[in-house]
């Protein structure tokens, strides 16, 4: 089963980060990615650009709302997301415990078949 | 429960349910359908029994995977479009393969909400219905029906595998099961509202799965514990509650009127698990429970060893409730001024419970500080929850001549902050 990892935090912790902490978070990052690999887990990822960077585009009716992000407003927000292929929800938990980030939400991707 | 008058089917369903559902579950990968065709295979024996046929649970087998084929050939299970459960291989087939562990776990899962893994372990390894479930639970039908199907869907759709957990997250995973069971179990007498009857029925639901799980993880010891546990709570039950359904004290309480079959099982089990290894929370805790069980009188209680259990759990579990309970106990064996000094540092935890202030009241009055005791008694009434509760604080503040004992530590197990 394909699963996506969000990672979810307090942004202003890392904004607010040192470049000793940020060269330990980053180290973290790279083994999780290594353990990944090796189990070819690995089915890609991305860190996303802080909350305040976020647009959101909102359809009611034929309005289209354009306004400034993120869509919930949240001291926790998701700062990247990896995806992962896993046996079952156990593996992925397992995955989840090995990555560096605080808290992280596990989602079942959706695969449609034939 | 049926009782002696029991059909055939009502016995097979007892004995049988959670061992087919678990086996049709492995073999359909799929838990709603399993549940579906199984009830239907149940509900044709009550039909066509008897005369009963020679094998019973291979007859219903044979009938819930006819029922569950022409499910799926009729579509009604392709429609929900619901992914298959992550099955391992199932163990070379014997006569009927014995799964129910697995489907123990899956139900008790923490991906689940504790509602869910409490509904769906009561209607899946229980095998009670849903409305059976619902009435425990004083929830509309409805919405326990919801409860039990969201959590199918979840387990489904999230990949939740139909397996027993791998030896390095065994440990983790049966605590969690333990977990569920008993809280079940002290669901049964935390019920603030319906009667008496109901919250006996879902104890012996918990202990029925308690039973179930020793038969299933014969060398675990915690799960001994669990279940003495369970059992010496359980056989205080007709002392604990006076003639208007008010709580009785464990001081107070009619010990002729606990079952002594039930308090001797737990004993037993206890002493199979003595010699053994360092105890866990379950083991300690029905120690103590069997300490209160197994004196003849309250003035009888070897509290100096119930201290000493209460030191050891304390050690594992690091909970403010089982300090101030070994407060208690250290009270009774060494007398009031040693208890007192156990509650230094316990109000940041427990601050706003009002038995921590109630205890500290009573040490406070048997030092004859009488003005400190008066003082925290009112900080208990401040914090106190429910009317009984009240009204004995109210009565101990008034009557501050009388002789003092500390809140009961028994019924609810030692984590549990009622009476």
């Amino acid at each position: 089963m394909k699963y996506v990892l969000l990672a979810v935090g307090d942004e202003k912790v890392w904004e607010q980060a040192g470049p000793a902490e940020r060269e330990a978070v980053f180290a973290g990052w790279e083994r999780f990615d290594r353990l990944l690999k090796s189990r070819n887990a690995d089915r890609g990822g991305e860190e996303l650009a802080p909350s305040g960077s976020a647009t959101v585009v909102r359809k009611d009716g034929d309005q289209v709302i354009i306004t400034d992000g993120p869509y919930a407003e949240a001291t926790e927000q998701i700062g990247g997301f990896v995806i992962v292929e896993a046996r079952d929800l156990d593996e992925a938990i397992e995955f989840a415990r090995a990555c560096p980030s605080g808290t992280v939400e596990i989602r079942p991707v959706v695969e449609y078949q034939g | 429960m049926a009782g002696d008058g029991a059909t055939g089917a009502e016995r097979a369903y007892r004995e049988h349910w959670a061992r087919l559902l678990a086996l049709l579950t492995a073999e359909l990968r799929d838990l709603d359908l399993a549940e579906e065709s199984l009830q239907d295979a149940f509900a044709a024996a009550v039909a066509a029994w008897p005369p009963e046929p020679a094998n019973p649970p291979a007859w219903l087998l044979t009938a819930a995977r006819r029922r569950a084929m022409d499910r799926l050939r009729h579509g009604a299970v392709v429609a929900r479009k619901l992914p298959l459960l992550i099955v391992d291989e199932p163990e070379p087939p014997s006569a009927i393969p014995d799964e129910r562990l697995r489907l123990i776990f899956v139900c008790c899962h923490p991906a689940l909400s504790t509602d869910a893994r409490v509904a769906l372990t009561l209607r899946c390894v229980g095998g009670l219905t849903t409305r059976e479930i619902a009435r425990l639970f004083l929830v509309p039908e409805a919405t326990m029906a919801a409860r039990i199907t969201r959590a199918k869907k979840k387990i489904a759709q999230a990949g939740i595998p139909y397996r027993v957990p791998s030896e390095a997250e065994l440990a983790e995973r049966r605590d969690g099961v333990l977990a569920v069971i008993y809280l079940i179990f002290t669901e049964g007498y935390a019920a603030t509202g319906g009667d008496r009857l109901i919250r006996e029925d879902l104890a012996a639901e918990a202990i029925a799965l308690g039973r179930m799980l020793r038969e299933l993880l014969p060398a675990d010891a915690e799960v001994d514990g669990l279940l003495a546990l369970m059992l010496l709570h359980h056989a205080r039950r007709e002392a604990r509650l006076g003639p208007a359904g008010e709580l009785v004290r464990l001081p107070d309480q009619d010990r002729s009127r606990w079952r002594g079959e039930e308090i001797a099982e737990a004993v037993a089990l206890l002493r199979r698990r003595a010699p053994y290894g360092p105890p866990g929370p379950y083991l300690l805790q029905a120690a103590i429970a069997a300490e209160h069980a197994t004196a003849d009188r309250a003035e009888d209680t070897d509290w100096p060893a119930i201290a000493r259990l209460y030191g050891a759990l304390e050690q594992i579990t690091g909970s403010a409730v089982v300090r101030l309970n070994r407060a208690v106990a250290v009270a009774e064996a060494e007398g009031p001024q040693a208890g007192l000094e156990l509650l230094e540092g316990l109000d940041r935890a427990l601050g706003r419970h009002h038995l921590l202030h109630a205890t500290r009241a009573e040490l406070l009055r048997r030092l004859g500080r009488d003005r400190e005791a008066l003082e925290a008694y009112g900080r208990a009434l401040e914090a106190v929850g429910t009317d009984p509760e009240r009204a004995f604080l109210l009565s101990r503040r008034a009557d501050l001549s009388g002789s003092a004992t500390g809140p009961e530590t028994g019924p609810g197990g030692p984590h549990r902050a009622h009476p």
